[in-house]
């Protein structure tokens, strides 16, 4: 019998993706983290941190941002789901719908803020269709407050959350759902009693990655929100330290506290994950 | 839904699919008693698997009914039918154990729990998997997870049984195993039971009736035996194993006696369908074309391969008349022997030349 070979040459081939990773990821994350306890004026390595949670308008952000990236992750998952399931089978209907929802992850959010606020704003379309209408006399605030910069996350978000949905629905095997209906189980049954236990998986993979994307907004909170007050997000408490005060160590310290923010939730959700089945989503040997 | 019914009838079932122009099943009748194991019989795309589909409700029909007694079923959901199927990849719940998988139709007919748990523990026992009801279907070879996919469909005490080729994905002793457990399961509840399979050997060792298909047309309904020794046309005489099928000269007539020739070869057949024209369709099974020193419809030739099976061996052998046939022969012949072959003549099956 041969000895296993000690070394698989194979590997070297992830020398490239390796390399990139340290250099563009795990090289600029450390920096920044010990930058962040450097601080600009000579004191302790803490004062940064020490700052950020003593100063009002600085800590208070971490309570705006979750306001705003929570309710938009979960109106996304909410909508993405059902919409995605009823899409599962209609193979036509799925390709233009999908065609169409690319087209705002393509736009990029400065593209939707622009849009929205020749929109949603006090003159936009919308304003002047309603009072045409004379459904709606009073001027309409969507825009330069919280309203405008959720609506802008739901609107990048969900076509990112729809795709990633659709993609879990579609694996998992429709005879499943057609075994259950022989065994007398309704189509809402066999959603609650098939369909949803085997996606829970990739509920908690869709909000965890559609809460990290906004939780870091910026462009739409700046553009369409109240960049001052209400929609003050973290990120442009991390803006203002590292290009309005040139304190690249405060604003270190501040992306790494978001980061730490993301990476709470991201831990809850996945560690509620694990108390549902996690295993293949397809009925037997095939 | 009832439990027990004297008849469930199929009348003329249509299905079509879009985008084709031929019907996937065409005017399928049938008649199922109480108790009675149906087995559909064709190769793939023959509309079986359709057919059942359309019983089970997964599809709709484009034409026809289906009557459970006195009651129109094909408009009912699948849900509300409340027959049992057996998948052929089995559509275990991955998610759920054996015990929730095979409770699974108790509790969406709110069975209560500790009956549904009696009932649960009595279809385990009779698929003889008690002991894993803990085990996710991941856990389970592919034959218990056969047996749990029985035991969920029959705990719900279905009218009718639905089974879609369910040994196709089992290698050969175990296919050999759970077609005796089916047996013996159809036995023990003497549930009716409708089988889809491609496999002649499934359908002729299970069935009460077989309904041989093609082409989403039935070619022939009857008992095994009926279906074994006497196929109504040609082509259910290749799908049964009729290997030879040669085309002749129809010398002579009367009654179902003809009498064939090509060249020099002359046999003495049975005819199945009324002849027409001068050529017909010879069809011999090689189990039935038997070396021998003599007898009726003596052919001779050379043997040109000769397969050893173990018992005998499978033989091809070139005629004098140039055809080539495939007989059996005691274990030992070798290609190059010089061979004489020979069939009754109530073996010979003819079928007009179309």
């Amino acid at each position: 019998m041969m000895a296993a070979p000690r070394f698989d040459r194979a590997l070297l081939l992830v020398t490239p993706a390796t390399l990139f990773m340290l250099l563009l990821f795990i090289y600029p994350f450390i920096y920044g983290l010990v930058l962040s306890f450097q601080p600009m004026e000579e004191a302790g390595w803490l004062a940064n941190y020490q700052k950020f949670f003593s100063t009002a308008n600085l800590w208070m952000t971490i309570g705006t941002t979750l306001k705003l990236a929570l309710p938009a992750t979960m109106v996304n998952v909410a909508l993405a789901l059902p919409m995605a399931f009823k899409m599962r089978g209609t193979s036509r209907i799925q390709k233009l719908v999908t065609m169409l929802l690319v087209i705002p992850v393509t736009l990029g959010t400065v593209l939707i803020a622009e849009g929205m606020l020749t929109y949603f704003g006090p003159r936009g379309w919308l304003s002047q269709t309603l009072q045409w209408l004379h459904l709606y006399e009073g001027p309409i605030r969507l825009t330069h407050n919280y309203w405008g910069v959720l609506i802008s996350l739901v609107i990048s978000g969900f076509p990112f959350v729809f795709l990633l949905m659709l993609s879990y629905i579609t694996g998992i095997d429709p005879v499943l759902a057609r075994a259950a209906s022989t065994l007398g189980a309704s189509p809402a049954a066999q959603f609650r009693h098939i369909y949803l236990p085997l996606l829970i998986p990739g509920i908690a993979m869709a909000f965890c990655l559609a809460f990290v994307q906004a939780f870091s907004v910026l462009p739409s909170a700046v553009l369409l929100g109240a960049p001052a007050g209400p929609t003050r997000v973290i990120s442009i408490a991390a803006y203002e330290a590292a290009f309005e005060q040139y304190d690249y160590s405060m604003a270190s310290a501040i992306a790494m506290i978001m980061g730490f923010v993301q990476l709470v939730v991201v831990a809850a959700v996945l560690s509620l994950r694990g108390l549902f089945y996690r295993g293949p989503v397809a009925g037997g040997k095939g | 839904m009832n439990l027990d019914f004297n008849e469930l009838k199929l009348e003329q079932v249509t299905r079509r699919f879009a985008g084709s122009a031929a019907a996937a099943l065409n005017e399928l009748s049938l008649n199922v008693r109480r108790g009675e194991f149906i087995a559909l019989l064709g190769p793939s795309g023959c509309g079986k698997s359709t057919a059942l589909n359309c019983i089970a409700g997964l599809l709709d029909l484009s034409g026809g009914r289906i009557m459970l007694d006195g009651t129109r079923i094909d408009v009912l959901p699948p849900e509300k039918r409340g027959f049992g199927m057996v998948f052929q990849n089995y559509a275990l719940f991955p998610h759920m154990t054996v015990r929730r998988n095979i409770g699974f139709g108790l509790l969406m007919r709110g069975v209560g729990a500790d009956q549904a748990a009696r009932r649960v523990q009595t279809a385990l026992e009779l698929v003889q998997l008690s002991g894993h009801e803990d085990k996710l279907p991941g856990q389970l070879s592919g034959g218990q997870q056969q047996r749990v996919a029985i035991a969920r469909a029959i705990v719900i005490e279905p009218p009718l049984v639905l089974m879609d080729e369910p040994l196709s994905n089992l290698d050969a002793k175990l296919r050999l195993e759970m077609r005796a457990e089916i047996r013996r399961i159809h036995r023990e509840l003497g549930r009716s039971t409708i089988y889809v399979t491609h496999d002649q050997d499934e359908a002729l060792s299970l069935a009460d009736r077989i309904v041989v298909m093609k082409e989403g047309v039935v070619q022939q309904i009857g008992a095994p035996a009926q279906i074994y020794g006497q196929p109504a046309n040609l082509h259910v005489a290749r799908f049964m194993g009729y290997r030879n099928v040669l085309e002749m000269e129809v010398e002579s007539a009367s009654g179902s006696a003809v009498t064939l020739a090509r060249g020099p070869l002359r046999l003495s057949g049975t005819a199945m369908q009324p002849l027409a024209g001068k050529r017909a369709w010879v069809a011999i099974r090689p189990e039935e074309l038997a070396a021998s020193g003599g007898g009726p419809n003596l052919i001779e030739g050379v043997i040109e391969n000769a397969e050893y099976c173990g018992r005998d061996s499978l033989i091809d052998v070139r005629t004098v008349a140039g055809a080539l046939l495939h007989a059996r022969a005691p274990a030992g012949s070798a290609a190059g022997e010089q061979v004489r072959l020979s069939v009754a003549p109530e073996r010979v099956l003819v079928y007009p030349h179309l």
